[in-house]
């Protein structure tokens, strides 16, 4: 009576615990799994389809652990008892074929998925893309908009369905420029020209994040991302293009001075090479 | 005079200082313990200054066990932060003190408890289960320890003399260089690491050279405990892998020292460099800690399941696979960095084939149990909850070795749950199975299989609690190292993980109550025989405790299992006299290089260069003086044997 009652109380409670897990997820937020993006769309398919390809592996793991662990426990004498038995060549070629088959499956996958998505591929849809450059500072993302002559700190907007040439360098510690419900990642580093490709689908508003640690005020860098109609794009950019701040070498030296938590901030780009000397800073001693 | 180290340099915050005062106080504690039991005499002679590789494990794993209640601590107060810095919150911790924290976590958990508990174990079984009385080097085992303990000495100095890095247990250039981290922190982390891994290194070779040259008569390969095959595998990584890692410590300190600009943009240099060299010892390193854990399931699970251990042949191949493979697979740490698709697919495929000779152990383990007679003591509790977090972690690795998949996880939570998942589940765990395995052989009782029991299921229930969530808050877009956040959806599971770290806390605590209990009732637990579970391997063939020299007879071995073959011998063993044994002797000199060396690094830290040259002299010195010992060992006379043995039988 006893012991039935406390297992009772173990299964009550892991039931609880499920529904209340599930019911969260359910209600939660996730953006890696309700990408907004192409690039996080296929990333997203990848983990799934691999996920349950281990299964194939993972859940015999778990029966065969729980089935003989009871079955051959100490107490239980009618189970055959082989204390010498250590070696089976069939088993043996089963658990190293088994997994190997299933490597060969993922490793093709893995082959063709890092080159579809790699980063630094363009990505062609008919439409002309938009370069914007990105800039990780003390502790802010500073973004240039070569081609429209338009800066911002820490905002970012794009039309949907438009290729988004990112170009990524860093101008602190080295940083990592993500955002999660369009795609994956990659470090912007000092001197070097990081890049990624992304393509939003839909409109909304994303956040962004650097994901990799880069001093005092690195829990901080955040940056939202907008994805607009090309109309609302063009507004935003010629709303920006009406501010008072220009940004050039001189006024970008002040930006750069390291700052918590940084308001977003719009600029007029007037040195459209600022990226490039920001890149070939570090080659002149 | 004192360099850069001023009286500001003492000046904390009160949660420092709290921790500060108890080191204080318990070291003052431990202090006025020894003066009042007049145990100092004891203290140096049997423990400082042996060179007995059952000491040295003891010491090794005494002083992880500090360093792993240390580490929790940390790992406590990160997920208390986080639980309230939400939104407007900045939580009670500042960023720069919640950074040390995880820096510190980090060092702490990887180098002095992960790497403090593969060598104490291996200290402590490995000579008896190849049937040697010592280690080929015993002086230098007992330098390695203490170079480990000079190297963990740092981290806890810090507390109270300075401040740590904070810039994660990585150290990435240029975060770590001299512009953007001029200050003691990051060197304080250069010397723990660079003191403690030319430890880890003396170690490898001792023990490489242990296993291939002082096994007993009799011990081909092929018939070498799986645990001895493992910690050759282990020390082989070592040897290759720690050089790396010394090689790139110092040249981030002529960064730092001497402004020489190797890992930072600037004149040249390149911190991807570092990152590479960094992944390069730090990949392997991974193995170094595994290897040894995945030697102990194989220990365990035949024993307690009463049958031979299956797929011998499979587990050795697969232990030599893994650790040819664990050194091309160093780029997936930063698939992110930008190479060519080729390069990262290329180092994703390595890192997924690892997953098949682990696979293979996994499985050679599950039919261990096949068709024997499991007895559920605690080891093989510990070893189904392994299996269990194990294979959801290696999961969870092998989805990460898919590149483009790796660009959504990485750096995120997601990617902390699974090092945590193969980590404590892998190594801690395999350590806790070998301690209550082994516990009886080196102190004559058992350990308390009910409070085992207890704390086995709180470190399961509070682990899974820990850890689950993080591989969800990762998909959340949760990234690591965050001392505040913005979305207030994460704080139920910050929530739910911090009880977890507690409820795993309360683990450790009951493993010390275990302690404590088993102690106390030591006569009802008693081992005479020396071989309490019916073991396998040489180990158990000598009393529980072995005597000093281990065997008063070196075994002789004819086939795997040897001391199983020996128990169902049917022939009596011949009685043979004994003869003289020859031993070491005990030498100060480790002690003394070790202490010199944290004088040695502290004076790098706090640019007192008159001390770190004074001392790099005194080390010198002191090895020169070391090796020109006449007589370094002595001869045990056989009388003194047989009136050992004598004595041992009457109990």
């Amino acid at each position: 009576m006893k012991k039935a009652f406390k297992i009772a109380i173990v299964v009550l409670l892991l039931l609880g615990l499920s529904a209340g897990s599930v019911l969260f997820i359910a209600n939660a937020n996730i953006p890696v799994l309700e990408p907004k993006g192409m690039v996080g769309d296929k990333e997203r398919e990848l983990i799934i389809s691999a996920s349950l390809l281990m299964l194939i592996v993972v859940i015999p793991v778990f029966i065969l652990t729980l089935v003989f662990a009871w079955k051959y426990r100490e107490s239980n004498t009618k189970s055959k008892h082989a204390p010498d038995w250590e070696h089976n060549y069939i088993a043996e070629y089963c658990w190293w074929g088994v997994p190997v088959f299933i490597i060969i499956i993922l490793g093709v996958v893995t082959w063709r998925s890092s080159h579809e998505l790699n980063p630094f591929t363009p990505i062609d849809n008919g439409e002309k893309p938009i370069m914007i450059q990105v800039v990780a500072l003390d502790w802010k993302w500073l973004f240039l908009y070569p081609e429209q002559g338009i800066a911002s700190v820490n905002f970012v907007q794009f039309p949907k369905n438009t290729p988004i040439n990112f170009e990524i360098t860093s101008d602190a510690p080295m940083n990592s420029f993500w955002i999660p419900q369009l795609g994956g990642q990659i470090y912007a580093m000092p001197a070097m020209r990081s890049k990624l490709h992304l393509l939003a689908r839909e409109t909304g508003s994303f956040r962004g994040v650097s994901a990799n640690i880069s001093g005092k005020g690195f829990a901080g860098m955040r940056f939202t991302a907008i994805s607009s109609t090309q109309e609302e794009f063009q507004t935003w950019v010629s709303n920006v293009k009406a501010s008072s701040q220009k940004l050039d070498m001189t006024s970008y030296k002040i930006l750069m001075q390291p700052s918590e938590y940084h308001p977003v901030e719009y600029f007029i780009l007037t040195d459209s090479e600022l990226f490039e000397k920001v890149l070939m800073k570090y080659m002149m001693p | 005079m004192f360099g850069r180290l001023t009286l500001d340099a003492f000046k904390h915050d009160w949660i420092e200082y709290l921790a500060g005062v108890s080191m204080i106080f318990g070291a003052i504690f431990f202090i006025a313990l020894i003066t009042h039991y007049k145990r100092w005499g004891w203290l140096w002679k049997e423990w400082i200054t042996s060179v007995d590789h059952k000491k040295i494990g003891v010491m090794y794993i005494i002083f992880s066990a500090i360093m792993l209640v240390k580490g929790l601590v940390d790992a406590v107060m990160m997920r208390a932060q986080q639980a309230f810095a939400v939104g407007d919150s900045m939580g009670y911790l500042g960023a720069e003190h919640y950074q040390q924290i995880f820096t510190a976590h980090g060092v702490t958990m990887i180098f002095f408890v992960g790497m403090g508990v593969v060598f104490g174990i291996i200290n402590l079984v490995l000579p008896l289960q190849i049937g040697a009385r010592d280690v080929a080097f015993p002086f230098l085992n007992n330098l390695s320890f203490w170079l480990f303990a000079s190297g963990g000495m740092f981290i806890l100095v810090s507390l109270m003399i300075g401040v740590y890095a904070g810039t994660g247990w990585t150290a990435y250039p240029p975060l770590s260089g001299l512009k953007y981290n001029p200050g003691v922190g990051v060197d304080y982390w250069l010397w723990s690491v660079q003191i403690s891994g030319a430890g880890s290194l003396l170690s490898g070779i001792n023990f490489l050279v242990t296993i291939l040259k002082m096994r007993c008569p009799g011990m081909t390969l092929m018939r070498m405990p799986i645990f001895v095959w493992a910690t050759l595998a282990t020390m082989v990584l070592v040897v290759f892998a720690f050089p790396i890692l010394t090689a790139t410590a110092a040249m981030l300190s002529t960064d730092r020292l001497l402004d020489t600009h190797i890992f930072t943009a600037e004149f040249g240099g390149n911190p991807m460099m570092y990152i590479n060299l960094f992944w390069a010892w730090g990949h392997p390193e991974v193995y170094i800690l595994v290897l040894p854990a995945f030697g102990i399931f194989s220990e365990v699970v035949p024993v307690f399941s009463h049958k031979r251990l299956f797929g011998y042949t499979s587990m050795v191949w697969a232990i030599a696979a893994i650790s040819f493979l664990s050194f091309i697979v160093w780029l997936h740490h930063f698939f992110t960095m930008g190479a060519g698709a080729n390069v990262n697919a290329f180092f994703g495929i390595m890192t997924m084939i690892i997953g098949i000779p682990t696979g293979v152990k996994v499985f050679n383990w599950i039919f261990t149990m096949f068709r024997g007679r499991v007895r559920f003591t605690t080891p093989m509790y510990w070893f189904l909850g392994f299996i269990v977090i194990f294979t959801i972690g290696g999961m969870a690795g092998i989805l990460m070795s898919i590149p483009a998949v790796d660009f959504q996880v990485h750096n995120s939570l997601f990617l902390i749950a699974h090092f945590h998942f193969v980590i404590i589940g892998g190594v801690l765990f395999g350590f806790f199975a070998g301690y209550s395995y082994w516990f009886p052989k080196f102190t004559g009782f058992k350990l308390n299989e009910r409070l085992g029991k207890y704390a086995f299921w709180c470190w399961m229930i509070g682990f899974l609690l820990a850890f689950l969530p993080l591989y969800l808050l990762g998909f959340m877009g949760a990234t690591r190292r965050l001392n505040q956040y913005d979305i207030p959806e994460w704080q139920p599971l910050f929530i739910v993980a911090g009880i977890g770290a507690m409820i795993l806390f309360a683990g450790l605590g009951f493993q010390i109550l275990q302690l404590i209990v088993s102690i106390l009732k030591r006569n009802e637990n008693r081992d005479l025989t020396g071989d309490p579970w019916n073991g396998r391997n040489l180990e158990w063939s000598t009393t529980s405790p072995p005597p000093f020299y281990n065997f008063a007879f070196i075994p002789e071995v004819h086939g795997r299992d040897a001391f199983w073959a020996q128990k169902h011998q049917k022939t009596q063993p011949i009685l043979r006299k004994y003869e003289d044994i020859h031993m070491p002797k005990n030498t100060a000199m480790g002690f003394v290089i070790g202490s010199l060396s944290f004088l040695f690094g502290f004076g790098l830290i706090w640019h007192m260069f008159w001390l770190a040259i004074l001392s790099a002299i005194g080390m010198i010195a002191g090895v020169i003086a070391h090796l020109y010992q006449k007589h370094p060992d002595y001869h045990l006379p056989a009388a003194e044997v047989a009136k050992i043995e004598s004595r041992k039988q009457s109990v």
